[in-house]
């Protein structure tokens, strides 16, 4: 039997250098910051950015990771925090890539605009284990409310993580993981 | 005639809810587990092993299996001979909001489909259905359904020369479609049969079959069987990356139908098959 490749550990936020890097199918660990948006922070998030507003947090470089966890029990930062499915969020993306967002982090396929959105701007999605959400949570070191607290479990939070499972799904060269999207060409 | 205060169901039903949040079924992690020593693709049996790594991480951390604890849904049989005392929708909503508070369970239901502004802050209402059974007990069947598996669930109404063909190839075909977003392996629940309204209440009890109980007419198991072999044969497999596991079990349950009709209804379950049952 063929074993999978060795992870390869990568810090955030994501240099753009690195985001270029990486290609579709790469095992990643991920240690830093990220931040946590749905669907209701989305909708939130693209009013102010269409009204030239200020945002809760800073787009450039960062990682949003599509994530409405389940409360910590003390001491715990953070319980259950497993990944949401991204295409809910796809009508979204692309203008957040534009916006300086560097990577999307969820699970399952996303519409060809944001597979192509990705190679315009340099950007990633990876995705992680949907439905390990006791296992992600127990690889977050902090969280914090920083913006939509009135959302509850659909706040953004800031999350500091180490060692968090993911994989490259689309990468900055139109490559993508999933067997569903090799019929698209630069599948990878 | 047993009589029942519905206010003693609160507290078994908020220990059902904190134990099927934590804890997945023995039967769904054996599936799991002979899923990953069958699984040819690397990359899949990596996912597998996370998974049953997270079924560990839960237990031993007192963590949810998912941060999506799901919309509780019960299944009540009533025996003929239980006389009820109170509302059993109140009861059972009492023992979810004891748990989704207490527990640090995610409270995960919106007060207004179209507003979507308003949390119920403790995961009420849950969902209830009834049922009338010989003998003097309540049963509760309960799980805590995810929203994006239920999101590619599907209904049909097929027309009946579409046959046996017509419903193998659309759940295959949604399936495929609905790739990693559900979060693969699968239970599938089937619902043939009844109407419009039926149908889907048959797929979604199907659910609480136990893993690897085929059914017990064996025209339903031999259709089981088939559509869960071209469902694996799709490839989607674990998280959509491709494998061998796309699906864990089929389970189909059939009614009746008017002449004309031939309903199909599919719910899609993720791999966190969260059921249990409470015999009062």
């Amino acid at each position: 039997m063929t074993k999978a490749p060795e992870p390869l550990r990568v810090d955030l936020p994501l240099e753009a250098a690195t985001a270029l890097a990486l290609r579709a199918g790469q095992a990643l660990r991920l240690f830093g910051e990220m931040f946590t948006a749905r669907d209701a922070a989305h909708a939130r998030l693209m009013e102010a950015l269409t009204a030239g507003e200020p945002l809760p947090f800073d787009l450039a470089g960062a990682l949003i990771y599509y994530c409405g966890p389940t409360p910590g029990p003390p001491p715990r930062p953070i319980g259950a925090a497993g990944p949401t499915t991204s295409s809910r969020m796809d009508k979204y993306t692309p203008a957040l890539y534009r916006a300086g967002v560097r990577a999307t982090l969820g699970k399952g396929e996303r519409t060809r605009a944001v597979r192509e959105a990705c190679r315009e701007f340099g950007g990633l999605y990876l995705i992680t284990v949907g439905g390990a959400g006791a296992l992600l949570g127990s690889r977050v070191l902090s969280a914090e409310v920083v913006a939509y607290p009135d959302l509850g479990p659909e706040a953004v939070r800031r999350l500091v993580v180490a060692d968090f499972p993911a994989w490259v799904a689309y990468d900055a060269h139109g490559g993508s993981l999933f067997p569903a999207d090799s019929d698209l060409p630069g599948a990878g | 005639m047993r009589m029942l205060l519905t206010s003693d169901i609160a507290p078994r039903v908020a220990a059902l809810c904190r134990r099927l949040n934590l804890l997945l079924p023995p039967d769904v992690q054996e599936a799991l587990s002979r899923a990953r020593d069958r699984e040819s693709s690397p990359r899949a049996r990596e996912v597998l092993d996370l998974l049953l790594e997270n079924t560990q991480v839960a237990a031993t951390e007192g963590l949810p299996l998912c941060q999506d604890t799901g919309m509780v849904v019960v299944f009540a049989e009533v025996g003929e001979d239980v006389c009820l005392r109170g509302s059993l929708q109140a009861a059972v909503d009492a023992g979810v909001a004891e748990a989704y508070r207490q527990s640090f369970l995610r409270p995960s239901v919106l007060a207004d489909p179209l507003r979507r502004d308003s949390n119920t802050g403790d995961n009420t209402p849950a969902i209830l259905h009834w049922e009338q059974v010989p003998g003097n007990r309540l049963t509760l069947h309960v799980a805590a359904k995810g929203g994006g598996s239920e999101n590619q669930s599907a209904l049909w109404l097929l027309s009946p020369s579409q046959g046996r063909e017509g419903i193998v190839a659309g759940i295959v075909e949604r399936i495929r479609e609905a790739g990693g977003r559900p979060c693969p392996p699968l239970v599938l629940g089937v619902g043939l049969g009844g109407n419009f309204e039926t149908a889907p209440l048959l797929a979604k009890k199907a659910l609480f079959r136990p893993l690897g109980q085929p059914s017990p007419d064996p025209e339903l198991a031999d259709l089981e069987a088939e559509i869960l072999q071209r469902v694996n044969e799709t490839g989607v497999g674990p998280l959509g990356l491709g494998g061998d596991t796309t699906a864990l079990a089929v389970h189909v349950l059939s009614a009746p139908c008017h002449l004309a009709t031939l309903p199909v209804a599919l719910n899609v379950q993720c791999h966190a098959a969260r059921h249990a049952t409470v015999v009062i």
